[in-house]
């Protein structure tokens, strides 16, 4: 059976339905390759101001400084020569599907973007290539002062909360990819809740790469002021391409006085995309981080979503599915520092590993001496489905807390033919069952994803019938 | 159309031989059943008892089609309706839709995946019934009901975290759901107290889905002649070494309670 068992593995993962490309004509592409002279350009093209393209100059310097990370999977394959770093694909954001050029309108519309937003969204970004092409959100939350803009709008209409908070929490030098993304960074989100502003339906933005060896660089900054709640969700894919692509994004979050954010991902990238992505949270006093992060997509990700708890009595949580097959490498996990008393934090970590895949956990928990009555749990499990594919679980601890409870438990499965077994003498096919047995291992995230994600991620885990 | 009711379906054992891969030695393979025979009509209940090692979980787990059991000789059949049909090559889901259903001695953890979403999974797969979720539900609730089992086990993964007796019970639970037509029971009484022994073997009789309408054929694989109270046998056999030894009527039940195996092995 087993020999069986894993032919029928094979056919788990369907076939990549977003792989289309479409012919557009973008309005503006600079050369391959980078520089500071490139660097500049952009933020020309921007029409900046002087903090803005001097930020982008001393991080482009940093980047070019630093070494490649020395930890994780090899990234020596990247050349950064063979890039596009910026493609403007329209001249400005339209806040109406109707104007979106009709074939940018269309690559969206296959996704299913527009008729999603209408049904269950307070609002929604698109990103194609370089910059947002679409904004828009209800008005009856635009009047209680929501912000929820491109960050190039943020920069241009909002200079002081943008000047007050870009870069504090994901400092250029934090990481080469985050020193990359200050130099180039364009498109992403823009958010501002005001004080106790409750957004009932979750905010979106879904992120194309269109064009073949693009860089897509964007940079989303949320600011969640005392008392407001924020459910935002990204989505993102590209069309299969001989030749890599690059997605380094950085995502700022600063989670005030009891306001709780949760931020969704769903990243399903085509497997020649390199997604380095450096994402932070900082919680206050009686705040509350969550974010839910799968894995499906890319060639390589490495990814590893950060919350502070800064302040007494601030929650954290994260929660990740990472799906790795063929030679993939999800290299993702979590870090959560606990810097203020009573503080808690979660960790549930899941993983599928097929084939030649490798979806490895690396993680980090640490409490400060400040730290007082700090508490933790953390989970990692990791089903492997074949011999040729690999997990690795990573956890890194730093403990200065003496009052701190944490709980570390790290589990391996596979499936086995005791519970196929069961399954089919139940009636059910053995490739139903696989697929059953693997849709019960991911369900704990899936369940917690918005309804026509989980379908998505679902239809991901199932096996083709015919 | 109408059918001879007269032409019952049995399940019928000829000659069976199973081995298994020996656990001290890799490369060989160990035979447990050496020629049983065996045959039960449709409505009989059979008890099969025996010492540990005799082979009682080998037979039914061959039956139900378990990879690792290899029927070297012989065969498995049933006759429905006066057809014949041979099971030795088919897989346990092939036999589930012939009309198989086994409960297990030790049913399987698999977490995440709920009893209700396993079950509607197999009756949309079955599609002669249409139902809609609601009667589904409504079917699924009247059961546990019936076997005291809390109605939010539906939504938990399949025998996750649940005691020794519930498992049991669901495992009753999923036979009432699936309506086989022939099974088998592996040590279904182990584990139980005697309150749940009782719910157990009501609902095994149950007349609301066990009557003229349905009437399955019951292998019964015991240690103990305890259950046997509950669920009256037309026949009992007793496995030694692979072969059935001797076969009776319930009387023979009692006598093995008294005096054990080893006296009748010596007979």
């Amino acid at each position: 059976m087993h020999n069986d068992s894993t032919k029928k593995i094979n056919t788990l993962f369907t076939n990549y339905k977003y792989g289309f490309r479409t012919e557009t004509k973008s309005s503006f592409i600079i050369p391959k390759g980078l520089s500071e002279k490139i660097v500049r350009q952009i933020s020309k093209i921007k029409e900046e101001p002087k903090w803005m393209t001097d930020y982008r100059v001393k991080a482009y310097k940093e980047f070019v400084k630093r070494p490649l990370p020395d930890f994780g999977p090899s990234l020596k394959e990247i050349d950064f020569d063979d890039m596009h770093y910026y493609i403007r694909p329209q001249d400005k954001t339209k806040n109406k599907w109707e104007d979106v050029p009709s074939e940018i309108k269309e690559t969206f519309d296959r996704l299913g973007i527009p008729e999603h937003e209408k049904k269950s969204l307070s609002g929604t970004g698109a990103q194609f290539e370089s910059e947002m092409i679409y904004h828009s959100i209800k008005e009856s939350l635009s009047k209680k002062g929501v912000i929820f803009d491109s960050i190039d709008s943020g920069l241009k209409n909002h200079p002081e909360i943008f000047k007050e908070y870009f870069g504090t929490i994901v400092p250029y030098n934090d990481n080469k990819f985050s020193a990359l993304n200050s130099a180039v960074w364009s498109g992403g989100s823009f958010i501002y809740i005001p004080k106790n502003t409750y957004v009932e339906l979750p905010l979106q933005a879904y992120f194309r790469i269109n064009t073949e060896s693009m860089g897509q660089f964007e940079r989303t900054l949320i600011i969640a002021d005392e008392g407001s709640f924020l459910h935002y969700i990204e989505g993102c894919t590209a069309p299969i391409y001989s030749k890599d692509s690059l997605h380094a994004a950085v995502v700022e979050i600063i989670v005030k006085k009891n306001a709780h954010v949760q931020y969704t991902t769903v990243q399903n990238w085509s497997t020649n995309v390199y997604n380095l992505v450096t994402k932070r949270a900082y919680a206050y006093e009686n705040a509350e981080m969550i974010w839910l992060d799968c894995n499906v997509g890319s060639k390589i990700t490495m990814k590893y979503p950060s919350i502070y708890l800064l302040g007494d009595n601030a929650k954290g949580e994260i929660k990740s599915l990472a799906m790795a097959k063929d030679h993939q490498c999800q290299d993702t996990g979590g870090k959560i520092i606990h810097a203020a008393k009573n503080t808690t934090s979660k960790i549930i970590a899941k993983s599928i590993s097929k084939d030649h895949g490798n979806a490895s956990y690396r993680g980090l928990l640490k409490a400060t001496k400040s730290a007082r009555g700090t508490f933790n749990y953390s989970k990692c499990d990791a089903l492997i489905l074949n011999k040729d594919a690999r997990s690795d679980t990573i956890p890194k601890i730093s403990i200065d807390d003496p009052t701190a409870s944490i709980a570390h438990e790290a589990s391996i499965f596979k499936i086995d033919d005791s519970q196929l077994f069961y399954l089919m003498s139940r009636g059910l096919p053995q490739d139903t069952a696989v697929s059953e047995i693997v849709n019960g291992f991911a369900s704990p995230i899936v369940s917690e994803l918005p309804m026509e994600y989980a379908i998505e991620l679902k239809r991901l885990l199932e096996i083709e019938t015919e | 159309m109408t059918t001879k009711s007269s032409k019952k379906s049995s399940l019928i054992i000829k000659n069976l031989h199973v081995k298994i891969e020996d656990q001290t030695n890799r490369k060989e393979k160990k035979e447990i059943l050496k020629g049983l025979d065996l045959e039960v009509k449709e409505g009989e209940i059979h008890a099969i008892m025996g010492p540990n090692g005799s082979g009682k979980s080998t037979l039914l787990n061959a039956l139900m089609g378990h990879p690792k059991y290899e029927i070297s000789d012989g065969t498995i059949q049933i006759e429905t309706d006066g057809k014949i049909k041979k099971l030795n090559d088919l897989k346990a889901d092939e036999r589930a839709n012939l009309g198989l259903f086994m409960a297990f001695q030790h049913p399987i953890e698999i977490p995440g995946l709920s009893f209700l979403h396993m079950l509607r999974t197999i009756k949309n797969l079955k599609n002669t019934e249409k139902q809609s979720l609601e009667e589904l539900l409504e079917e699924l609730k009247t059961e546990l009901k019936k076997l005291k089992i809390d109605e939010k086990a539906l939504e938990r993964g399949i025998n996750e975290g649940f005691s020794g007796g519930e498992k049991k019970k669901l495992e009753i639970f999923q036979m009432k759901i699936l309506k086989p037509k022939f099974i088998l029971l592996d040590e279904i009484d182990s584990g139980l107290d005697i309150d749940s022994l009782k719910i157990v073997a009501e609902n095994i009789k149950d007349p609301a889905w066990w009557g003229k309408k349905h009437s399955p054929a019951i292998i019964i694989v015991t240690h103990y002649a305890r259950i046997l109270k509950f669920i009256k046998p037309h026949k009992v056999h007793i496995l030694s070494h692979g072969k059935i030894i001797k076969s009776g009527g319930k009387a023979l039940a009692q006598i093995l309670e008294k005096s054990g195996y080893t006296e009748i092995n010596e007979e």
